[in-house]
């Protein structure tokens, strides 16, 4: 565990093993509700701004952060995600730079995941990745591009270093495919609710509410769904069946058109509708 | 060569969104069963035989030889294939392949063009529909392959985000496939990619070194002292070097390109310049900067200007069984040149790479050498780059 003492979560006693982000989603649990977990990439528009808006979406209701880190091919990702990330490269931004945001998070009291491609971790070199996360106060990463098979290396280091894994599951999945996967997931599983990438759509399909009860069948550990989650209306209803609720490319757009009080706003909107949920 | 996971040693492997596991599973299932089923391995064939025109011939080239110090040079004339360079032996196949998934459509990335014009042939023949996922900076250098894919029924989408160049339309490629792939199948168009693609268009395009062995066998009565082959993402190269992995006397070099030189930055030479990483699902060597993000490539030759590069090289690469080394655009051009004028072959700018390779491996050997080269396609794409690059035409006769 590596808790600062400016987190609120680090006075937790009842569960030392749970990562920051496992503690805020055992008590979401707990209050009968799902978790708002807002993702928004560093370095977008610029590195400054980037981290003060993380803090403000803990301000307005975000349970969750997920820090993504910019990468130049980022196959996850739809055009909107693709061009924050870009912009933030244009501008300097460095992998560093995320340790910093993590940091930031942390100390405002809320649970910070890393979203990161694996050759950025790659390079760090795995095992000093996890201990700068780790140092940063950070609950551990989501990784888009790593399948558990590839990913022994990570699986080590996360332990060592008390880090959660998130492995992503689909509705392709098979059900050997969602034993594999959760069966390495630390903290929650990340859930894509339809066959695509990152961006906003008019609907979350029945798919996402299938592939999260497939999921349930094979493991406790909490499922938060993702992609194309915009509204409160679509949080409220994810909301309802899933453990979190997690919303990237609408708040990265709101973030670039109406700066942090409009991305503020729609975080304020979507915590409402993750209480909305179950009624 | 690889373990039951796709591995060449350390690289290889499968990094890719879990959505898409299921469907190379599938994949590496369906091949396997294919590369034993009588009935695929007839029904490629004859695609091969009354289709594409193999076995391809080889051909001696003694005029071009003498820039060669002297050694003897047989070029293996993949650029004879239909469609005009190697790129059709893997995707008849996995076309193929894709009918037996009963997937409707396929998709393809394309740098040069030439795997986009072959795919969007094989899903003409095999009445397929088919996307193709071209760089913005690519679709403009290479226009008339974007019209020949046109005319064969594709559709050719413009990539203009990132580089604009053959890393992005791979990007753009899976973004769809992850999106489609219940009905869709990836032509991917080399030996890169998540397993089981290295190792599955090595298989298609092994008939390369597997006829030019025999071919040469029997035109000399012995093994080459080296082959020689392009290395974009490696498959003319894997396609000819692997019949002769383990004839240990025959050296085998690969040749990437050099760019503006090593020293500029400007080139896509990954075992010069590059590092251990992982870029578009495998473990490989990978330009990239001290992050890990990647660093765009640079090439006269579209087909070679790639930042990464199959995993199965980097296995040979470093385990030392095979060498490789740059060629600069200006070396290319220089055999291009040479080859048009002593023997009236117009290679492709991407073997010509391979070409100015001959001559650097002939003048080391000397006159005694018997160098095998893949001239892996045709140069007619490259005419109006070679054009203005020779300064051949001048504005009154059509060239900007
Ligand atoms: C004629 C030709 N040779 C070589 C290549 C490079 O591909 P590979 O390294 O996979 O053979 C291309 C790619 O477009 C090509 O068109």
């Amino acid at each position: 565990m590596n808790l600062t003492p400016a987190s609120p979560l680090a006075a937790n006693p009842a569960s030392p093993a749970l990562s920051p982000g496992a503690q805020v989603l055992a008590a979401c649990r707990a209050e009968g509700r799902a978790a708002l977990v807002g993702y928004l990439p560093v370095g977008f528009p610029s590195v400054e701004v980037s981290i003060e808006a993380m803090v403000a979406m803990v301000r307005a209701g975000a349970d969750i952060i997920e820090v993504g880190i910019p990468y130049s091919d980022p196959l996850m990702d739809g055009p909107l995600i693709q061009r924050a990330t870009e912009a933030a490269l244009e501008g300097g931004s460095r992998v560093d730079d995320v340790f910093t945001a993590v940091r930031a998070i942390a100390d405002a009291g809320a649970a910070a995941y890393v979203m990161t491609y694996w050759n950025l971790v790659l390079k760090r070199g795995v095992a000093r990745f996890a201990a700068d996360l780790a140092a940063a106060g950070g609950s551990g990463l989501i990784t888009p591009d790593l399948i558990p098979d590839e990913a022994g290396e990570w699986l080590a280091a996360s332990d060592a270093h008390g880090l959660d894994r998130v492995f992503l599951v689909a509705p392709s999945s098979t059900p050997e495919r969602l034993t594999v996967a959760t069966g390495a997931c630390r903290g929650f599983v990340y859930a894509a609710s339809t066959m695509g990438v990152t961006g906003t759509r008019e609907t979350v399909g029945s798919a996402a509410q299938d592939v999260v009860r497939r999921t349930r069948e094979v493991t406790d550990v909490p499922v938060c769904v993702g992609l194309g989650v915009s509204t409160r209306a679509q949080a409220a209803d994810v909301a309802g069946f899933a453990d979190g609720v997690i919303v990237g490319s609408a708040l990265v757009r709101a973030l670039g058109e109406g700066g942090i009080p409009a991305m503020e706003a729609l975080t304020r909107e979507l915590a409402a509708g993750v209480r909305e949920g179950r009624p | 060569m690889t373990t039951p996971h796709g591995r060449f040693g350390d690289f290889g492997g499968r990094y890719v969104p879990e959505a898409l596991i299921p469907a190379l599973e599938q994949l590496d299932e369906v091949r396997r069963k294919a590369a034993v089923d009588p009935e695929f391995i007839g029904e490629l064939d004859r695609l091969h035989r009354t289709y594409t025109g193999r076995p391809s011939i080889i051909t001696e080239v003694p005029r071009f030889a003498e820039h060669c110090g002297g050694a003897r040079v047989i070029l293996k004339r993949e650029d004879l294939n239909h469609t005009g360079s190697h790129k059709i032996n893997n995707v008849l196949g996995q076309a193929l392949l894709a009918k037996r998934m009963g997937k409707s459509r396929v998709i393809a990335e394309t740098g040069a063009g030439q795997h986009g014009v072959a795919t969007a042939t094989a899903a003409a023949l095999l009445g397929l529909d088919c996307v193709v996922y071209m760089g913005a900076v690519d679709t403009k250098r290479q226009a008339l392959n974007v019209a020949r894919m046109r005319l064969l029924g594709a559709e050719v989408v413009a990539v203009t985000n990132g580089s604009q160049t053959l890393k992005d339309a791979v990007n753009e490629a899976l973004r769809d496939w992850v999106a489609n792939v219940d009905s869709t199948h990836y032509v991917l168009g080399t030996v890169t990619g998540p397993h089981p693609f290295p190792e599955m268009v090595r298989d298609f395009h092994r008939i390369i070194g597997v006829e030019a062995r025999a071919q040469v066998l029997d035109l000399v009565g012995r093994l080459p002292d080296a082959v020689l082959a392009c290395v974009g993402g490696g498959s003319n190269a894997m396609g000819i070097f692997h019949r002769f992995l383990f004839d240990d006397s025959v050296r085998l070099i690969g040749f990437e390109a050099g760019g503006d030189g090593i020293e500029s930055g400007r080139h896509a030479a990954r075992f010069s310049g590059g590092t251990r990483g992982v870029l578009h699902g495998a473990a490989t060597y990978v330009l990239q900067d001290d992050d890990g993000q990647t660093i765009e490539s640079h090439s006269v030759s579209a087909g070679l200007d790639y930042p990464s590069v199959g995993p199965e090289h980097a296995h040979l690469f470093e385990t030392g069984r095979a060498e490789y080394r740059p060629i600069t655009d200006d070396e290319a051009m220089e055999a291009f040149r040479l080859l048009c004028r002593t023997e009236g072959i117009i290679p492709a700018i991407e073997s010509s790479h391979a070409l100015a390779g001959a001559m650097k491996v002939g003048r080391e050997l000397g006159p005694d050498a018997l160098l095998l080269v893949s001239l892996s396609g045709r140069g007619d794409k490259d005419v109006h780059t070679a054009a203005r690059w020779f300064g051949l035409l001048d504005d009154a006769e059509g060239m900007p």
